[in-house]
């Protein structure tokens, strides 16, 4: 049995009808005129043999070309793009089915940040009363390291909320090149999670490598077909309209295997993109539309989820902020739009511009992820973790966003509102207002332990104190100590054998037999 | 066979089944006889109420009171088995008086004059019930008057007074002021509650104690036998 996720019955949309028509309508007039911008020869070499009208660009001294895209063409790769993508999984359990005409959410960590940061605690003693004590988390920066990713998978293998692994932090241990990092942190992910597995890739020349990986443990190419466990995500589009060379060959390449792949944009409301909302919107369908067409060029049927990373400029810095709320606007658009075109979504939620855990790292992320989980994406990228936008990646914050996650699929669970459960709550009543202490308590404990009452925060602290920060790191320790479900050692020694670059260090099987 | 009995009232308590119709949090126990009939059924084997309240009853809530400090069990399953115990103290009770043994002491509850608010004071009662005092609820909205008259005529250890509302509280003081000029105040520990009132309050019109919640209540009593 695939995963459940949540299925938003009455999905919140911000567009009318006409309004999503128009959005469309203003893409592939964008598409047409002024087109893409593209840095990859292949690329517009497939656009110019399906009939995109294709030039030369000279003068920047790198080659390019300009690609004017037809309204056929795009309506061709609609038509073809499947619109039920299955993501698999180690563990079949963990298999998500997401139908781009369903809203059933699922939540995904990610993305790839540089810095882990470190909680510790320490106890501060007041001056004026030297009785009282608090404890203080203090957060401490560093280089994230394949020991931190392993440690990651495995604590978001136990949360209960995370449907899937998008990796968390870049791996930039000194015995890592651009030429080992690709199946290193795949199979630090793969062996820490049963879970689904998403990345991007940092060099093309991996990718047959980590795709060799993915058939062992699936048990050969057919099976991994049969069984995605798992799938990448390139931002082949930089914002505005321009196809990058090295991650446009990237995303052909993988459209070429046929595993799915995430068409990705993150244009900048006010820097890479118009401010205004129709201009980023119209932008952004444009480029992720070019992207599904290209794809659907490369190789008809490659299963694609509309990736879209919308993000308003700071105005204080023009760098991205997460936080704010438009952020959120644009989010919810996209999802529209996806649906429009009966395509899974990737939507993202959840990322704080703050740099460490607190009232602004929750009140942001929480924000956002009840009200774009209520637009009901199919993958939601809803950054468990994330902080300081894409930078840093706390596990302390992973471990507090499960909790508010338990919270939104709690709430959005369907109302049991029929007429069993009236001739139920009259019979109760009826019984109640003849007692002397007219009281309900009796009915409350048949239902208690059913699930149907939401339980109490987990983090709560008695008294006048607040101690979510210390007991999230308890439950956090508590995650960290559980066994992790490795790949088996046969297949581990397989995989060492015929993937190269592997680091001995991951194979926690070597001393083994 | 005493010891059968009594082990399945005591898990009967602990699952809070006052009667063989409740739902307790084993579901196998459905149907079975709840703590009602099973004191019946001990009274019959004649085991004494002294050992049914010793080795079922007491040792059950403690078990009760076990769990709900570790957050397995939550306040509906405290007032289930409290409510049973109550039960089954309803029915061993004149034989502990025909005995002359004695219960925990006489309590009695009321919510004053003015309010109508009662969820906490029914907790209250059903808990200190289950607890083994014996509890007359005189109910909601009770003038002072009724109020001396009862602790007159009744003689309870413990007068329990309830209000939810800033515009209510100053009731209390009327009462503990009434009691004071009836010559009862000496014979009565007065313990004040109520999302109103407060420790401060308590201290200021000369009440006993104050309890933000039941458990309190249980303590601040469990401290004046002590004392």
């Amino acid at each position: 049995m695939p995963r459940e996720g949540i299925l938003i019955e009455n999905p919140i949309e911000r567009l009318s009808g006409e309004q999503v028509r128009q959005i469309h309508g203003a893409s592939i007039d964008i598409l047409n005129d002024p087109g893409l911008l593209c840095f990859n020869k292949k690329a517009a070499e497939v656009f110019q043999a399906n009939g995109a009208e294709v030039s030369a660009i000279s003068g920047s001294g790198t080659p390019c070309w300009g690609v004017k895209i037809p309204e056929n063409l795009v309506a061709g790769a609609l038509e073809s793009a499947p619109k039920t993508v299955k993501l698999g999984a180690r563990n079949p359990d963990n298999t998500l089915i997401m139908n781009g005409d369903e809203p059933r959410v699922f939540f995904i960590t990610g993305s790839e940040t540089n810095i882990w940061l470190d909680v510790d605690f320490s106890t501060y003693v007041s001056k004026t009363d030297p009785s009282k004590e608090v404890k203080v988390p203090e957060f401490k920066p560093r280089r994230g390291t394949v020991a931190d990713l392993c440690d990651s998978a495995h604590v978001c293998e136990q949360l209960e909320t995370v449907d899937g692994y998008i990796r968390t932090v870049n791996i930039q241990d000194k015995d890592i090149t651009e030429d080992n990092k690709d199946v290193n942190k795949f199979f630090a992910c793969l062996d820490n999670t049963t879970k689904h597995v998403m990345s991007g890739l940092t060099s093309l020349k991996q990718l047959d490598n980590v795709v060799r990986m993915a058939e062992i443990i699936a048990g050969g190419p057919d099976k991994l077909k049969e069984n995605p466990l798992i799938s990448f995500i390139t931002c082949l589009v930089k914002s505005p309209l321009q196809f990058v060379d090295d991650t446009t060959e990237t995303f052909m390449e993988v459209c070429k295997r046929g595993l799915p792949i995430v068409v990705s944009s993150s244009p900048q409301a006010g820097t890479s993109a118009p401010i205004k909302e129709a201009g980023i919107m119209a932008q952004i369908n444009a480029e992720v539309l070019a992207g599904i067409t290209l794809g659907q060029l490369v190789n008809r049927g490659t299963p694609v989820l509309y990736g879209s990373v919308p993000v308003r400029a700071r105005m204080d810095t023009l760098g991205d902020s997460y936080g704010s709320v438009e952020t959120s606007q644009y989010n919810i658009d996209c999802v529209q739009m996806a649906r429009f075109y009966k395509l899974p979504n990737y939507s993202t939620s959840g990322v704080s511009d703050v740099k460490i855990p607190g009232q602004q790292s929750s009140i942001e992320r929480l924000f956002s992820d009840i009200v774009v989980t209520m637009s009901g994406p199919q993958f939601l990228h809803c950054a468990y973790g994330l902080l300081d936008c894409n930078s840093v990646f706390c596990l302390l914050q992973a471990v507090l966003d499960d909790a508010h996650f338990k919270m939104i699929k709690f709430f959005l669970k369907s109302p049991r509102i029929n007429e069993q459960e009236f001739n139920t709550v009259k019979k109760q009543i009826k019984e109640v207002v003849a007692t002397p202490q007219k009281m309900f308590i009796n009915y409350i404990r048949p239902v208690m332990r059913s699930g149907e009452i939401s339980p109490p925060y987990p983090f709560e602290a008695e008294g006048e104190v607040d101690s979510v920060f210390a007991l999230a790191n308890e439950r956090l320790q508590e995650l960290r100590a559980k066994p992790v479900e490795h790949i088996d050692p046969e297949t581990t020694a397989r995989i060492f054998r015929e993937v190269p670059g592997l680091l001995a260090r991951l194979n926690v099987h070597k001393g083994d037999g | 066979m005493s010891e059968d009995i009594l082990s399945l009232l005591k898990e009967n308590v602990i699952q809070g089944r006052k009667t063989g119709e409740d739902i307790g949090i084993d579901e196998s126990l459905s149907g079975t006889p709840g703590v009602v009939d099973l004191v019946n059924s001990a009274l019959k084997d004649n085991i004494s109420p002294e050992l049914i309240i010793k080795e079922a009853l007491t040792s059950g809530m403690e078990v009760v009171g076990e769990k709900f400090s570790t957050r397995e069990y939550f306040i509906p399953d405290m007032l289930a088995s409290a409510d049973a115990v109550g039960a089954a103290m309803d029915i061993l009770k004149p034989l502990l008086e025909a005995s002359n043994v004695e219960t925990k002491g006489k309590f009695v509850i009321a919510t004053v004059k003015g309010d109508i608010h009662d969820i906490g004071k029914n907790i209250v009662a059903i808990l200190l019930k289950g607890a083994g005092y014996e509890v007359n609820d005189i109910g909601i909205d009770v003038p002072e008057e009724k109020i001396i008259s009862v602790v007159r005529d009744d003689q309870p250890d413990y007068l329990g007074l309830s209000a939810l509302l800033t515009t209510t509280m100053t009731e209390m003081d009327v009462v503990i002021k009434s009691l004071k000029e009836s010559g009862l105040r000496d014979k009565v520990k007065v313990l004040i509650g109520g999302a109103a009132v407060s420790d401060e309050y308590a201290g200021e019109i000369g009440a006993d104690a104050f309890c933000a919640d039941a458990f309190q209540a249980i303590r601040a009593l469990e401290e004046f036998e002590g004392a």
